[in-house]
C-alpha cells in the first residue's frame, strides 16, 4: 500500500521541475551565456562589478539592512507589550496591527505619494515649517516605504514567538533572583529568537530585492539592484546581463539565509 | 465549514462557466497605445460602430514596448510607436504592411507629413500612419522661474535644484545634453556620449525625478519649476495651471511622430484597419485633438478645431523654430546598447 | 516606575498606531474628494462613480478574485495529493523533495518571476491568463504543502488502515479518515495560498500579457501615469473588505465556539 501511495508525490513532482528547477536552470543559462552567440561566459554575473551596478547593491544592501534593523526596533517592543497587556491572540489590539498586511502591497505604498509627495499633506506641512526640497526622489523615502510595507511581518512572528513563552518560565526566573532586566535579557530574547530569525528573513529579502517601492517613492532617481534587474528585463531586452545579476542576488539571498539557519537552530521558520 | 467549502466549489464552477464563454470566437483588436494617449470615449465609440471588442493597453516609453513586441510579435494587432521606434521594429521585421490605399480616409493626412516620414522614416510610407507629431521642449512655471528660459542650460542652473523634471526615456534625456553640447541627437560617436552622459549625471543632484506621464499632475501642482516634456503636454498643463509656459530652446529640440502600425503577428488585420481609417476620420481625429491635446497631422480635422489652438506657436510652432529640430533616427543595436550604458551611468 | 513604563508602552502602540494607518486614512479620505488633486475641493463619490464605471477596474477585480481562487484550489488539490504521497516518502527522496518545494518560499519574488518567464518564452506560452494562473499555483502549492504536511504528520496511520483492513476501498477511506484529520491543514492552506495570490504584484507583473490586468499590476500601471483618484476608491473598499474579511473569519467562528461552550 504505501509503496502506491508514494507514487502520489510524483505530480507535484513533476511540476516541480518544471515551474521550480527548470526556471531557475534557465536563469543560469541565460545568466552565463553571451547574448547573440550564446557562448558562455562569467560577464554578466561579473557584470556587478560595473561601478553603476555596484552602487545599486550597495544601496540596497544598505537600505534594505537599516529597513531590517528599524523594523525590528520598532516591532519588538510592540510585541513585548503586546504580550504583556496579555491581549488575546485573535483579539482586537492584534487584529489592528496585522491589518494593513492585508492591504494591497501596492496600495500600500501609493498611499504614501499621497502625503509625501507634492501637494501631499506631509509635504505641504513640512514646506510651510520652511522645510526646502523634496522627499519623494529621496533614500529617506525609499526607506520609509519598505519600513512601511514589511512591519507587519516582523511583528507578527515575533508576537508569536514572544506569546509561545510560559509565563512559568518567567516566574521561575524571578524567583530565582532575576530582575525584570535580567528576565529580558536573558530569558525573553533567547526565547524569542526564533521568531526575530524570521521577522528578519520575512522583511530583509524583499526589501533587497524589491523595484516597486523605489519604483514609486523613489522619484526614479534611486536605482536598487532590483530596478537594475527590472530594466535590463523590459527596457534595455538584455536577459542575460539581468539573469547574470539575478544568480548575484540570488547568492546574496543564500548568504543571508545561511547566516539565519546558522543562528537559528531550531530551523523551522514558523512564521505567519 | 461544508457549506463555505460549497459555496466555494460553487463559484469556481460559475467562475470556470463564466471562462468559458469568453473563449468563444469573438472580433477582437488588439491596441497598445502610449499612456494616456487617446479618448477613452473614442474606443468605445469604434466597439460601438464596428461591433469588435477592443483589447487596449498602455505602455510608457518606446524602449518599454519594444520587448515585449520583439518577444511575441503576435501580441498586438496595432501599436503605437515613435519615429525611429517604428524604424527599429520595420529593421527587425516585427511589422507588415499598411496598403495605405485600403484607407479611404488617408488624405486627411497632410502631404507633407507622409514626405517628412518617407523621408525620415518610412520610404514609401509602407508601414506608418501618422498619428500624432510634436517637440521636446521646456514646460516652466511661470512664477518659480524668473530668469528667461531659451536655453537647456537652464536645467543645470543650481538656482532650481530639486524642482527640475527629467524625462525617464533614454533618448529624450540624452536628447537635452547633446543639444547642448552642440551633438547631433543621432550621435553614435561614443566620446561625445560619454560627455552627454558625464554632463547628465552632473545634473542628477539637481533633479527632483526622472518622470514620464507623472510629469503633467507634478507641473500642475505648482511646485516644480521645469521640466523636459513632449509638446502635447503643454496645452493640457496650461488648462489646469495658467501660470505653466512652453518653450523649444534656442539650441534646438527633437521634432518627433508617433504613428499606427500593424505587428507582424497580428491576428485580426482588418480590424486593424478598420481601427486606422477610423482614427484618420476628420471628425475622430479632431475629438482625439481636444482630449489628448497632441498636435495632429490631420489636416482636415482643422475646420472642426478651436482656430486659438491652431494658431499657439507652443503647440504648432513655426517653420523657423521647426528647422532647429531634429527628427530621432535608429542608430542599430550597437549603439543602443551604448546609450543605455551612458544612460545606467547617470543616475 | 511602572505605571511610567506602561505610560510609555501605551504611547508607542499608539505611535505605531498612527505610523500604519495614517497613509489609508488619508487615502479613503481623498476617496471622496471632489478635485482631481491633492487639494480638498469638497465632498463628492465621483471617484467611486468613475471606479464603478470603469470596465478597467471591474477586469481587474474579476481576474485577481478568479485567479486567487482557482490557483489556491488548483494547489490545495496538488498539495494534498503530494503530501500523502510525501508521507510514504523517506529520508533522502523526502528531504530533497522538500527543499525543492520550499526554493520559491525562500527565493525572492523577482527572481521567481523572472524565471517563469524564461520558462514560458522558452515554451513559447502566449502570455496571458493561463501563465498568470500557472505562475500562481506554481508558488502556492508551497504554502500548502507547509501546512498540510504537520497534519499528516502527527495523524494516527493506523486508522486509514484499519479502515481499509475493514474492507473500506482506499479513496473512500481517504474521505472519510484522513480528510477529516488534515481538514484544518487544508483550510489554512487554502487561505493561505488565497491571500498569496490576492497580494501578488512582481510574479504577476512578469508572466502577464496583453489585456490582463490584476489589481495589482493595475495599480501600477496606474500610478505611474500620475494621480488617480479612483484608484483611491478602489483601496477604500479593498480596504473595507480587507476588515469584513477579517471580522467574518476570526470572530464569527469563536463566536460560535464560545456559544458551543456555553451549550455544553
Amino acid at each position: 500500500m504505501t509503496n502506491k501511495k508514494k507514487w502520489l508525490a510524483l505530480p507535484y513532482f513533476v511540476w516541480m521541475v518544471g515551474f521550480t528547477l527548470i526556471p531557475l536552470v534557465l536563469i543560469a543559462v541565460y545568466g552565463l551565456t553571451e547574448r547573440g552567440s550564446g557562448a558562455f561566459t562569467f560577464s554578466n554575473v561579473l557584470s556587478i562589478f560595473q561601478e553603476e551596478h555596484l552602487r545599486a547593491l550597495i544601496l540596497s544592501l544598505v537600505l534594505s539592512v537599516i529597513c531590517t534593523l528599524v523594523c525590528l526596533l520598532i516591532a519588538y517592543p510592540v510585541a513585548l507589550i503586546l504580550r504583556r497587556a496579555k491581549v488575546k491572540k485573535s483579539g482586537f489590539v492584534i487584529f489592528i496591527f496585522i491589518l494593513p498586511m492585508w492591504m494591497n502591497f501596492l496600495l500600500r505604498t501609493y498611499a504614501w505619494l499621497n502625503l509625501l509627495d507634492d501637494g501631499g499633506l506631509i509635504f505641504t506641512a513640512l514646506k510651510a515649517l520652511g522645510f526646502q526640497g523634496n522627499i519623494i526622489g529621496t533614500n529617506g523615502a525609499v526607506l520609509l516605504g519598505m519600513v512601511y510595507n514589511y512591519l507587519p511581518f516582523m511583528i507578527l512572528p515575533l508576537y508569536n514567538s514572544l506569546t509561545a513563552i510560559d509565563d512559568q518560565v518567567l516566574n521561575a526566573a524571578r524567583d530565582l533572583g532575576a530582575n525584570e532586566r535580567k528576565v529580558l535579557t536573558r530569558v525573553i530574547f533567547p526565547l524569542s529568537f526564533p521568531g526575530v530569525v524570521s521577522g528578519i528573513t520575512m522583511v530583509f529579502v524583499p526589501s533587497l530585492t524589491t523595484f516597486v517601492v523605489s519604483d514609486l517613492l523613489g522619484g526614479r532617481k534611486i536605482l536598487l539592484i532590483g530596478n537594475i534587474i527590472e530594466s535590463e528585463f523590459s527596457i534595455a531586452s538584455n536577459r542575460h546581463v539581468g539573469a547574470g545579476l539575478s544568480l548575484v542576488l540570488m547568492i546574496f539571498i543564500l548568504i543571508s539565509m545561511a547566516i539565519l539557519n546558522h543562528y537559528d537552530k531550531t530551523g523551522e521558520a514558523n512564521a505567519i | 465549514m461544508k457549506k463555505t467549502i460549497a459555496v466555494l466549489l460553487a463559484s469556481v464552477m460559475a467562475l470556470m462557466i463564466f471562462a468559458g464563454c469568453g473563449k468563444q470566437k469573438e472580433n477582437v483588436l488588439r491596441v497598445y497605445n502610449w499612456g494616456e494617449y487617446i479618448d477613452e470615449g473614442l474606443v468605445e465609440e469604434f466597439e460601438e460602430e464596428t461591433g469588435i471588442r477592443v483589447i487596449y493597453d498602455e505602455f510608457t516609453t518606446n524602449e518599454e514596448m519594444y520587448p515585449r513586441i520583439e518577444a511575441d510579435p503576435s501580441l498586438y494587432d496595432v501599436v503605437c510607436p515613435s519615429d525611429y521606434m517604428v524604424e527599429k521594429m520595420m529593421k527587425n521585421g516585427l511589422l507588415q504592411k499598411v496598403d495605405l490605399s485600403k484607407l479611404k480616409n488617408k488624405d486627411n493626412i497632410g502631404a507633407q507629413y507622409y514626405a517628412a516620414l518617407s523621408d525620415f522614416v518610412d520610404p514609401g510610407n509602407q508601414y506608418m500612419v501618422p498619428y500624432t507629431w510634436g517637440t521636446v521642449g521646456i514646460l516652466y512655471n511661470t512664477t518659480l522661474v524668473d530668469d528667461p528660459v531659451n536655453s537647456w542650460s537652464i536645467l543645470w542652473d543650481e538656482k532650481y535644484a530639486g524642482s527640475i523634471l527629467m524625462q525617464d526615456s533614454v533618448r529624450d534625456a540624452f536628447l537635452v545634453a547633446e543639444k547642448l553640447l552642440g551633438y547631433s541627437a543621432n550621435t553614435t560617436d561614443p566620446s561625445e556620449l560619454a560627455a552627454c552622459s558625464e554632463l547628465l549625471h552632473k545634473q542628477y543632484p539637481l533633479v527632483k525625478g526622472y518622470v514620464i506621464d507623472e510629469v503633467r499632475d507634478k507641473m500642475i501642482a505648482g511646485d516644480t519649476a521645469l521640466a523636459v516634456i513632449y509638446s502635447g503636454e503643454y496645452m493640457y498643463c496650461k488648462e489646469e495651471n495658467p501660470d505653466l509656459a512652453y518653450v523649444i530652446p534656442d539650441e534646438g529640440s527633437n521634432m518627433w511622430y508617433d504613428g499606427w502600425v500593424i505587428t507582424k503577428g497580428a491576428r485580426n488585420v482588418d480590424a486593424a484597419y478598420q481601427w486606422l481609417d477610423f482614427l484618420l476620420r476628420a471628425d475622430i481625429a479632431a475629438r482625439n485633438f481636444e482630449y489628448i491635446t497632441y498636435p495632429t497631422p490631420n489636416l482636415a480635422s482643422y475646420e472642426y478645431i478651436d482656430e486659438e489652438l491652431l494658431n499657439d506657436p507652443a503647440i504648432f510652432p513655426g517653420e523657423d523654430v521647426l528647422k532647429r529640430c531634429e527628427v530621432f533616427k535608429y542608430l542599430g543595436e550597437e549603439a543602443e546598447d551604448l546609450y543605455y550604458e551612458q544612460w545606467k551611468k547617470v543616475k | 516606575m511602572k505605571k511610567l513604563a506602561s505610560f510609555f508602552g501605551k504611547a508607542w502602540l499608539a505611535l505605531v498606531f498612527v505610523f500604519l494607518y495614517a497613509p489609508i486614512v488619508t487615502l479613503i479620505v481623498y476617496s471622496f474628494n471632489e478635485g482631481k488633486g491633492r487639494k480638498w475641493a469638497g465632498f463628492s463619490l465621483v471617484w467611486y462613480e468613475r471606479m464603478l464605471h470603469s470596465s478597467a477596474i471591474g477586469d481587474a477585480v474579476v481576474n485577481t478574485l478568479s485567479i486567487a481562487l482557482l490557483s489556491a484550489l488548483i494547489a490545495t488539490v496538488l498539495g494534498v495529493i503530494s503530501c500523502i504521497g510525501l508521507s510514504a516518502l523517506k529520508g533522502r527522496a523526502k528531504a530533497v523533495y522538500m527543499s525543492i518545494n520550499n526554493i520559491p518560499l525562500l527565493n525572492s519574488d523577482l527572481v521567481t518571476g523572472l524565471s517563469l518567464m524564461l520558462v514560458f518564452v522558452a515554451v513559447g506560452l502566449s502570455f496571458g491568463y493561463s501563465t498568470v494562473l500557472l505562475a500562481h499555483i506554481s508558488f502556492n502549492v508551497p504554502y500548502v504543502i507547509l501546512s498540510v504536511m504537520p497534519r499528516i504528520r502527527s495523524m494516527n496511520q493506523s486508522t486509514y488502515e484499519a479502515a481499509v483492513d475493514l474492507g473500506a476501498k482506499p479513496i473512500r477511506a481517504f474521505f472519510a479518515v484522513t480528510v477529516p484529520e488534515i481538514l484544518p491543514g487544508v483550510i489554512s492552506g487554502f487561505l493561505m495560498a488565497f491571500t498569496m495570490s490576492l497580494d501578488d504584484f512582481i510574479i504577476t507583473h512578469f508572466t502577464k500579457g496583453p489585456g490582463i490586468n490584476t489589481i495589482s499590476t493595475l495599480i501600477y500601471s496606474e500610478v505611474r501615469r500620475g494621480i488617480q483618484p479612483s484608484m483611491n476608491a478602489l483601496s477604500t473598499v479593498m480596504f473595507l473588505s480587507a476588515i469584513l474579511l477579517l471580522i467574518l473569519t476570526n470572530v464569527i467562528p469563536k463566536d460560535r465556539r464560545v456559544k458551543q461552550k456555553a451549550a455544553d
